[in-house]
């Protein structure tokens, strides 16, 4: 389907919003698609944040071409540089796909379908003993799964080696995301949560800021195997895991730590159901009302010493719930959403 | 800190000082405590912590030595510090023997400070008399009065048999200072004089000896045995070996326990009060802890409810006074102060105005209300009073000292609600925590135990003349009885009690006695979900038909919920006239005015099975606490005498305990404690545990119309918010009170909510119902938008009002590592100008600091250590005042009082007139010499 339709140069609005006018033009509420345009030297690149969309409207001249397939039978190779000029037929591609004769294409996942689940951050300001982990929360499908104990460290002090009290990993339970990821192991010392040093405080103290921090932590340990370290000076190196770990590119904390300041802010959005209809949900209102009529029935039936909601108005003000997440919440992450529905108290 | 209200834990030693007219008690925790007239009061605490064994004032001096049970000995004194008097410990002193000698030698049985007040008697174990120097503590070594010497003249057959043993009494002549009277524990007593160094008289006592006193002209003495005897003893100079002139078993003819003290006091009508503690037949009261009086043919023994630490007599000191006309006796039992007048006849016990014993049922929970009108106080106080009419009437006799505290600012009601199911109301004014008014709701339930039925009623002709005296009664008949929440509200005299079944008491103030039917509902908290069965305890079986009500709150309307599960947060608004409860399946909300339930809403998660099943819930069957209770009963009954007899035993013991406890302490080391790290999720237990309810007029719909609301928060991390439609005070009658869910909030780090407020246009918390109308507050601004904080244990939120959007957080726990315990709005003031105030929030952590939290903006203003945290009952029994005050317990019996305002603090301030001895005093104080005083 071909659509043409006109956008205030000066004021793009947001990706999001973008993507929501594409699929109304196109009548596809709920179809997933991938959003493409072409650059003046006919690539065919991806519209998939504001960043890249406000690029591509400042390139209209004064048309842009947008492509829209369909998620699940998209041609991912079709993005790219060249694409455009070294092969032709894209447009045939993406509109015919049953014609394209080719061998299946082995599909590479784009990294918005990926998340992470832990990474080694600030390599480069931490001493080579130490390890600072960042854990990812998503959903309840997998426990962050690890014990802590309180032990006993030796320090180097001005007075000479010391023992001090430490905290220290006690047990990984199998399975969890704490030993699927390999960072971390029993009887590393724990020497920070989420930049705050746990020398002095009690097992309990640390506990709760674990907990408190679990949607996003970040433990820095002294793991009991020091063999496993990241080395920053390429210095001779022994063993091939050291080899490994030392060839993470150095760019990567840095991103992942720009795509988790936003994560990080959606983590602490709580949810609001309202009963009362808002002016930005007008879509919803036969909804709310629909709800607000199971009241007035409550009401009714206190008189007679009977029941509360019905279990398909419960259900109904659930699905109103992760509605309004929607617009409550920045991140439009399939995975986070499904998450936060179902953590609705009822 | 300020100052510690209640009744002294483990006291362990009790001293009075005629002179001074103050009172002295010592705890096993080696604090000392003196109580003068109400107000007057002064606390020290020696450093070693070690049990005071002894306290004995100086004659005639503002100084007291106390005995501890490391065998050191304590000068303290009270000395004017800056227009107050401070008790400050000036020396300490240990008694050394000779090289090589056993510490038996030198371990202080008895002390007598000597009227000269210039030396100390010490008697040990040994036998000796050592005599030491005050203040300097030196032994006088010359002076010492050695068994030896003692025993030159004791006739030879007399000692084979008895060697001297330990010093057990040690009595000055009452007219003659030169000489004292020595008794040992193997029943001599020799009177010494100091002059000679010699023997004047001796008395060759056959029974075991435990205490002397002597008659107020020293013309005779008693002395009291360990086989339940006493005897009367001349003295003259005609004859230096009398017999005795009387020996009494005034409970035989079976054996009998030890009589460990005595007192004879002479009167003008000629008959002596004999007054001596113990000496019950063994057999079948041997368990009692009595004390007896006999003055002529009446005699009684009074029947404590704990072991007798120790007792005086108040009576006339005057030293040309005749007689000694005793007034009153004033017994220290192990868990409270008893004093008896001795002056009325039937000799009634004198209400203290401090001590009170706030543990004569276990506390349960506490509630402060600040600033009580003084017509509802009145009230009270009237009430109170008539359930006082057994007591004396005899003004305080311990009245020492000056109190010079200004009068308290306001008025201050403390409400403790006890496990047998009763609210004790203290005024928590100033100083002196004073019982004002007891309420028992009780009368509503049908319990085993009928509390018509008087367990004290013991026939005419019954012997030994027994009779309970004392309050402390720790004995539950139903935990269910027991008071979880409790809300007053000062200008309407409403009340609202809930407890542990699950029941929700509504009372009014009554100044009459009336009889009337408690009307009944209930709340159904589970509604229709299915499949749920409670496996905890029953709901209280009510009374029918009408109740008859003392004078006081009387309860109109009881709200049961089912299932009957512990009441968790409680919130009354007497202006709406609506109550409402919540517990760890769900809340409701009832119209107590039509006495209609409004609504009730489930906050169960569905794989929530622990809290429907209740295993949880603090009280075990019925069955096993009547168990229980008698265990501890007979554990009481035990009795733990303090004996240095069986030291070596003793020692034993110890070194057992210390063997137990490495043990433990190695097996904790092999099994270290862990700590799991999860996430918390919706399947965790409890997350519909109702934390919190509050009431507020706010803009919760739209910012155009405002509307009564009511708000909840989960122990999940969830808020509800409740539209209510109130009728006007007019049709109030005619039309239902309506509610609508209007919002609910999820909290993303799902930690229980402890909190919710609501801040007006000018960001100040919403007054109380009827502040306004009462003109005690400016009604709120309904002009700018309204913000709902929400304090959960580990962030404080800010949200707008009514669209619900998040404006500031504080994050405590993520950080820090604490989480809230206790949060309360307090408004401080400035001690130096009246028109400045401001409101912040008090909040009391799981570390036990305390820390003030400014309002709108949720800065951190200031942090204090206050709790130890590992005291968690302390933790948990915090209640903060309005006005920046606050309680803890540090005891089961005591309440510490502290301040964080500088405006309003409360603290004993007094004055012990010294004037009268600093001319002839010789005290000095060295400098340098380490002064171990406290105030706490």
């Amino acid at each position: 389907e071909f659509r043409r339709f006109s956008l205030e140069r000066s004021k793009p609005g947001k990706f999001e919003e973008f993507y929501g006018l594409l699929q109304h033009v196109h009548k596809i509420p709920n179809v997933d698609v991938l959003v493409g345009y072409t650059d003046i030297h006919g690539d065919l690149l991806p519209i998939n944040n504001d960043d890249n969309y406000h690029k591509a409207v400042s390139t209209a001249n004064p048309l842009l071409r947008i492509f829209i397939q369909r998620k699940e039978d998209a041609d991912y190779s079709a993005f790219g540089t060249d694409t455009m000029t070294r092969k032709k037929n894209v447009l045939s591609n993406v509109l015919r796909p049953d014609n394209h004769k080719k061998k299946p294409h082995i599909v590479i996942s784009m990294p918005q379908d990926f998340r992470p689940v832990s990474s080694i951050i600030d390599v480069d300001i931490l001493p080579e003993t130490h390890r600072r982990v960042r854990l990812y929360k998503y959903g309840t499908d997998k426990p962050l799964g690890f014990y802590i104990r309180d032990g006993s460290s030796v320090r180097v002090t001005p007075h000479g080696l010391e023992k001090v009290p430490g905290i220290f990993i006690s047990r990984l339970v199998p399975g969890g995301l704490a030993q699927s990821t390999g960072l971390l192991a029993v009887n590393d010392e724990v020497l920070e949560v989420n930049g705050i040093e746990v020398s002095g405080k009690s097992l309990d103290q640390v506990t709760d800021m674990m907990i408190a921090n679990s949607r996003n932590l970040i433990i820095t340990v002294r793991p009991a195997n020091q063999r496993n370290n990241v080395v920053r000076n390429s210095r001779t190196s022994g063993s091939s895991g050291q080899s490994t770990e030392s060839s993470l590119p150095s760019s990567t904390p840095n991103i992942l730590a720009n795509f988790l300041q936003g994560e990080e802010e959606s983590d602490e959005e709580d949810i609001i159901i309202e009963d009362s209809g808002e002016p930005q949900q007008i879509p919803k209102a036969a909804r709310a009302s629909e709800s607000l009529e199971s009241l007035t029935q409550i009401e009714l039936h206190e008189s007679t010493q009977n029941g509360f909601l019905p279990s398909a108005e419960m259900n109904l003000n659930h699905s109103a719930g992760s509605i309004s997440m929607e617009h409550e919440v920045q991140d439009p992450d399939h995975k986070s959403l499904e998450e936060d529905g179902t953590i609705i108290t009822l | 800190q300020t100052v510690e209200h209640g009744f002294p834990h483990q006291p362990s030693a009790l001293g009075y000082s005629p002179f001074l007219r103050l009172m002295a008690i010592g705890t096993r925790s080696g604090a000392i405590k003196l109580y003068g007239a109400p107000g007057v009061e002064f606390m020290g605490l020696h450093e070693e912590n070690n049990t005071v064994m002894q306290i004995h004032f100086i004659p005639d001096q503002c100084q007291l030595v106390t005995l501890l049970d490391d065998n050191s000995l304590h000068l303290w004194s009270l000395k004017q510090h800056s227009g107050a008097s401070e008790l400050r410990e000036e020396h300490r002193f240990t008694l050394k023997g000779p090289p090589g000698s056993p510490p038996s030698a030198t371990q202080i049985t008895a002390v007598l400070p000597h009227s000269s007040r210039e030396v100390l008697y010490l008697g040990t174990e040994s036998g000796n008399i050592f005599v030491v120097e005050l203040p300097s503590f030196r032994v006088l070594e010359d002076r010492t009065i050695t068994s030896e010497a003692v025993l030159q003249r004791v006739p030879e057959d007399y000692c084979n048999r008895r060697s001297c043993e330990l010093v057990e009494a040690l009595r000055e002549h009452p007219k003659n200072p030169d000489q004292i009277l020595i008794g040992y524990s193997r029943g001599l007593i020799v009177l010494w004089d100091l002059q000679n160094s010699k023997v004047t008289h001796q008395f060759l006592g056959s029974q075991q000896l435990e205490n002397l006193y002597w008659q107020r002209d020293g013309s005779k003495f008693i002395s009291c045995h360990y086989d339940g005897s006493y005897t009367q003893w001349p003295v003259s100079s005609d004859n230096r070996q009398p017999e005795p002139l009387e020996n009494v078993v005034p409970y035989g003819p079976f054996p009998c326990k030890a009589i460990s003290k005595i007192y004879w006091q002479t009167t003008k009508n000629g008959l002596p009060y004999i007054i001596f503690q113990g000496g019950m037949p063994r057999a079948s009261y041997g368990d009692r802890h009595s004390i007896s009086v006999v003055h002529g043919s009446q005699q009684t023994a009074f029947d404590f409810t704990s072991r007798v630490i120790d007792f005086f007599i108040i009576f006339s000191s005057e030293p040309t006074a005749e007689f000694d006309d005793p007034s009153a006796m004033v017994v220290l039992a192990e868990e409270e102060l008893v004093v008896i007048d001795l002056k009325t006849a039937g000799w009634p016990a004198v209400h203290p105005p401090y001590l009170a014993s706030l543990h004569c049922s276990a506390i349960t929970c506490s509630h402060h209300v600040s600033n009580i009108p003084l017509k509802l106080w009145e009230r009270i106080i009237s009430a109170g009073s008539k359930q006082n009419i057994h007591y004396s009437n005899m003004p305080w006799p311990i009245d020492g000292g000056t109190n010079i505290a200004p009068d308290p600012p306001q008025r201050d009601l403390l409400l403790t609600g006890h496990e047998d199911g009763t609210v004790r109301f203290w005024d928590a004014s100033g100083v002196c925590l004073h019982l004002l008014y007891k309420l028992s709701t009780v009368r509503v339930f049908l319990t085993d135990a009928d509390p018509n039925d008087n367990m004290n009623t013991l026939g005419e002709d019954e012997w030994p003349p027994l009779r309970k005296v004392g309050t402390f009664d720790p004995y539950s008949d139903d935990p269910r009885l027991g008071i979880q929440k409790i809300y007053l509200c000062k200008y309407s005299g409403y009340l609202a009690v809930a407890g542990t079944a699950g029941q929700v008491l509504v009372m009014e103030l009554n100044d009459e006695d009336a009889e009337h039917v408690v009307d009944h509902a209930e709340a159904d908290l589970l509604q229709d979900q299915e499949g749920y069965r409670w496996k905890g305890h029953e709901k209280l079986k009510t009374r029918d038909g009408p109740v008859r009500f003392e004078a006081g709150f009387q309860p109109f309307v009881l709200v049961q919920c089912q299932p009957p599960a512990v009441v968790t947060s409680l919130a009354l608004h007497s202006e709406w006239k609506l109550v409402a409860f919540g517990t760890s399946h769900g809340f409701g909300l009832f119209d107590h005015q039509q006495k209609r339930l409004v609504f009730v809403k489930c906050t169960l998660h569905p794989s929530d099975q622990l809290a429907l099943e209740g295993p949880l819930s603090r009280v075990k069957s019925l069955k096993k606490s009547l168990r229980q209770s008698f265990r501890r009963i007979r554990r009481s009954r035990v009795s733990s005498r303090k004996r240095r007899g069986g030291s070596g035993n003793a020692v034993e013991v110890q070194e057992a305990n210390a063997k137990f406890d490495q043990d433990a302490l190695q097996e904790m080391e092999l099994a270290p404690v862990q700590r799991k790290i999860e996430a918390r999720s919706a399947e965790d237990s409890f997350t519909g545990f109702v934390r919190t309810l509050y009431f507020a007029d706010t803009f919760l719909r739209d910012s155009s119309r405002h509307c009564p609301s009511l708000w909840a928060g989960t122990n999940g991390g969830t808020v509800y918010a409740f539209c209510l439609r109130v009728p006007p005070a007019e049709r109030r009658m005619d039309e239902p009170v309506r509610a609508e869910q209007a919002k609910e909030i999820q909290l993303m780090h799902r930690a229980p909510v402890v909190g919710i407020l609501v801040l007006d246009g000018r960001s100040t918390p919403l007054p109380e119902p009827l502040e306004v109308a009462h003109d005690l507050s400016k009604s709120p601004d309904m002009q700018g938008s309204h913000q709902l904080l929400v304090v959960s244990e580990e962030q404080f939120k800010v949200f707008t009002l009514p669209k619900v959007s998040s404006k500031l957080k504080l994050k405590l726990t993520a950080l820090e590592g604490c989480r809230v315990r206790k949060v309360t709005v307090a408004n401080f003031g400035s001690c130096k100008t009246d028109d400045y105030s401001e409101n912040d929030l008090a909040v009391l952590t799981n570390l036990g600091d305390i820390q003030i939290i400014s309002l709108p903006f949720l800065k951190l203003q200031i942090r204090y250590p206050c709790i130890r945290k590992e005291d968690v009952s302390g933790i948990a029994s915090c209640v903060f005042t309005k006005y920046g005050q606050g309680f803890y317990l540090i005891s089961p019996s005591e309440f510490e009082r502290f301040s964080l305002s500088t405006k309003w603090l409360v603290e004993p301030r007094c004055v012990v007139d010294t004037l009268e001895v600093t001319s002839n005093n010789h005290v000095h104080t060295k400098s340098g010499m380490e002064n171990a005083a406290r105030k706490s």
